[in-house]
């Protein structure tokens, strides 16, 4: 066999190729990762929704879906805001400074609504996406402190949130509990996911 | 072109046709000597080395089952639940493919920790068998993503909010955690689209990354031999033909052995199958027969059982958890500063690291730090070759405390994993202080490796394995 010896350019033009062909494998992959975005018809589908609060009761709460998540609507009687002054100093983020789920400025306030009798939150918990349950009633019961001021507990990993859905401190949610945009369409009618206000 | 061969006159048939296979395909010959006939096993394995094979005979009855259960199963979340449903109810002999196949899930798991705990014990990671462990930890990864993935299939309760805790791991990723986690949903909430993606994942994506790892990792295993319950390399001693002198063929004698063990576990495995398929809620969770609701979280959410001890990792890790880390982290770097025998600069720009990493850990949430090390628990695993530094490799010639370090690990992995069942301790209470602990012992046990193993008095290992004839 003859002594090989490398061409430069034909050894150049190989380099190129490899490259070229390279860069255009990359870009193969732009449709496959594409395809795991959501879908256009998965974008559609998170219109706001209306609510009519009219039938609910004092210390009554009633769920709706919005963009497939429990939409809480809670009346809050005044024994359950009071409770939310004794929370202040419980809680980490009393004032819903923090921005990983921003709350509106509508609601960055201590009971964290438009109306302090309605609260309305994304009933997710801000950890790993659980729903949380309803714990009104205050005082000692199972996986909850003796001195429990009413709230809700999330079942997964034990985070508990005030009646405001701030988050008490020391617990593995980080965030309170996400207020959805919403705006009064009358005394009664509720409409959530869009507001006429900037967030 | 090779010579053909000629089968001697008036051979029998079978003869002839291995003769006419043997000029035309005779890498199956070739291979067949290499892993069955001339393969040469150690030949005191123990009860132990069953767990291997049996892995082999899990992921077929999984890959068997899985294939009839897809032909009746409907990946789209407005019919699943009825599907599977169907399948146990109306699809004849549904219920039973079924319950294999979720039986086997728990077997594949309960097989392959037993096998990973061979593997502990006897130093079969030690050199040169390290790339062996890095498939095997491979496969193991593997496995978790395949009972993930398929754990969401039949869209009950359970697999709702296991997959919406699990994706939402995701999304505590510093920066990305939130696109990323919309990619892997494709949607806003775990909905159909996850569910169709799972499938596929679960049903061809998943397994064929396995079933090459699997092969990889029987490959290698071939190529270097397997380690055996006295950690002494057979291949060191050899006889005039170059067989290993405490050798024995893989077939017919570790065929016939792993048969033994075969009737064991299918025994066990059909006693699970018809007697108690959901094993007390452990193998297959009573939430789950209530049809998925993305509105209610039961008021109870565990993962199977198999993950439990990690995923009581991940809700120990809170911010008295994280600060107690910083404080260990900060101890390790100055006891390296003033006692460790690296450089001076290596120790100081450790220091640095160590302040670093303490920053970085007090400004993201405990929830990250809490997926980091629920991940890295599973990670380490791929360390453990250079972690360990063990002059012998089997516990057998290891000083007798070491028995304790390893029965220490053994039993935090257990408290962890019972209480991963159980639900979320009180924070402050002693139970969440417990799974602390245990958390700390888990990860004690391979990041102080490099110094505990090479302490204490170690037994002299025999040149030759010891085994005493029957």
């Amino acid at each position: 066999m003859a002594e090989s010896v490398a061409d430069p350019a034909r050894r150049n033009w190989v380099m190129i190729t490899c490259g070229v062909g390279a860069v255009g494998g990359v870009a193969t992959a732009v449709p496959f990762v594409a395809s795991f975005t959501p879908s256009e018809r998965a974008k559609a589908a998170g219109a706001p929704v209306e609510a009519d609060v009219s039938g609910l009761k004092p210390g009554e709460k009633m769920v709706v879906e919005w963009r497939g998540k429990p939409v809480w609507i809670l009346r809050r009687t005044p024994e359950q805001l009071a409770s939310l002054k004794k929370t202040d100093a419980m809680v980490a983020d009393p004032q819903s400074q923090r921005t990983q789920y921003p709350t509106p400025t509508y609601a960055k306030n201590e009971w964290r609504s438009i109306k302090p009798e309605y609260f309305i939150a994304v009933g997710i918990c801000s950890h790993l996406g659980c729903s949380p349950s309803d714990k009104f009633v205050p005082g000692a019961q199972p996986s909850l402190p003796d001195d429990w001021p009413g709230g809700f507990l999330c079942p997964c990993h034990g985070s508990t949130f005030d009646l405001a859905g701030r988050v008490f401190k020391n617990k593995p949610a980080p965030d309170n509990l996400e207020v959805p945009p919403h705006m009064y369409l009358s005394d009664s009618k509720l409409l959530i996911g869009e507001d006429n206000k900037k967030a | 072109m090779a010579e053909m061969k000629e089968a001697p006159a008036g051979a029998p048939i079978g003869v002839k046709l291995m003769t006419w296979l043997d000029n035309r395909f005779p890498t199956m010959f070739v291979e067949y000597r290499k892993h069955m006939s001339e393969y040469y096993a150690p030949k005191n394995f123990n009860v132990w080395y069953f767990f291997g094979s049996l892995a082999m005979l899990v992921l077929v009855i999984q890959i068997v089952t899985g294939i009839f259960l897809t032909m009746h199963y409907k990946p789209d979340a407005a019919n699943a639940f009825a599907s599977v449903e169907y399948i146990m109810r109306d699809v004849p002999g549904g219920w039973i493919i079924r319950y294999m196949h979720s039986t086997g899930a728990s077997a594949f798991f309960i097989v392959v920790y037993l096998h990973m705990y061979r593997g502990l014990i006897y130093g079969s990671y030690r050199k040169p068998r390290e790339l062996v462990w890095i498939f095997g930890c491979a496969i193991f990864l593997c496995l978790m993503a395949e009972a993930f993935f398929g754990y969401l299939l039949p869209w009950g309760q359970m697999s709702y909010w296991g997959a919406q805790v699990i994706v939402n791991l995701f999304a505590a990723v510093p920066f990305i955690g939130p696109d990323l986690a919309l990619l892997i949903r494709g949607d806003y909430v775990v909905g159909d689209a996850t569910l169709n993606r799972f499938f596929a994942f679960h049903v061809i994506a998943v397994p064929l990354v396995l079933i090459g790892l699997v092969v990889a990792h029987i490959l290698a295993l071939h190529d270097v031999g397997s380690n055996n319950p006295d950690g002494v390399e057979i291949k060191a001693k050899k006889d005039a033909r170059g067989i290993p002198l405490d050798g024995v063929p893989f077939h017919p004698y570790y065929t016939a052995h792993d048969t033994l063990g075969v009737s064991v576990f299918l025994i066990i495995f059909c006693a699970v199958m018809f007697f108690a398929p959901e094993l007390g809620g452990y193998f297959l969770e009573y939430n789950n027969f209530i049809p998925a609701d993305p509105l209610k979280t039961p008021p109870h959410i565990a993962p199977v059982w198999y993950f439990t001890p990690y995923y009581t990792i991940l809700r120990a890790t809170t911010d008295p958890m994280v600060n107690a880390l910083c404080v260990i982290v900060a101890l390790a770097a100055l006891f390296n500063l003033v006692r460790g025998k690296a450089s001076m600069a290596a120790r100081v720009g450790l220091l640095i690291a160590a302040v670093v990493l303490i920053a970085l850990m007090k400004y993201f949430d405990a929830k990250f730090w809490g997926v980091v090390l629920m991940g890295g628990a599973v990670m380490i695993l791929f360390f453990l070759p250079w972690l360990d530094h063990s002059p012998v490799k089997s516990i057998r010639y290891r000083p007798g405390w070491h028995k304790l370090v390893f029965a220490l690990f053994v039993v935090a992995f257990l408290i962890l994993g019972y209480q991963g069942t159980q639900p979320a301790a009180p924070s402050g209470s002693l139970l969440e202080r417990v799974s602390q602990l245990c958390t700390l012992i888990y990860f004690a046990f391979f990041l102080l490796m490099p110094w505990w193993s090479r302490l204490g008095t170690f037994r002299p290992v025999p040149d030759r394995v010891t085994f005493a004839g029957h």
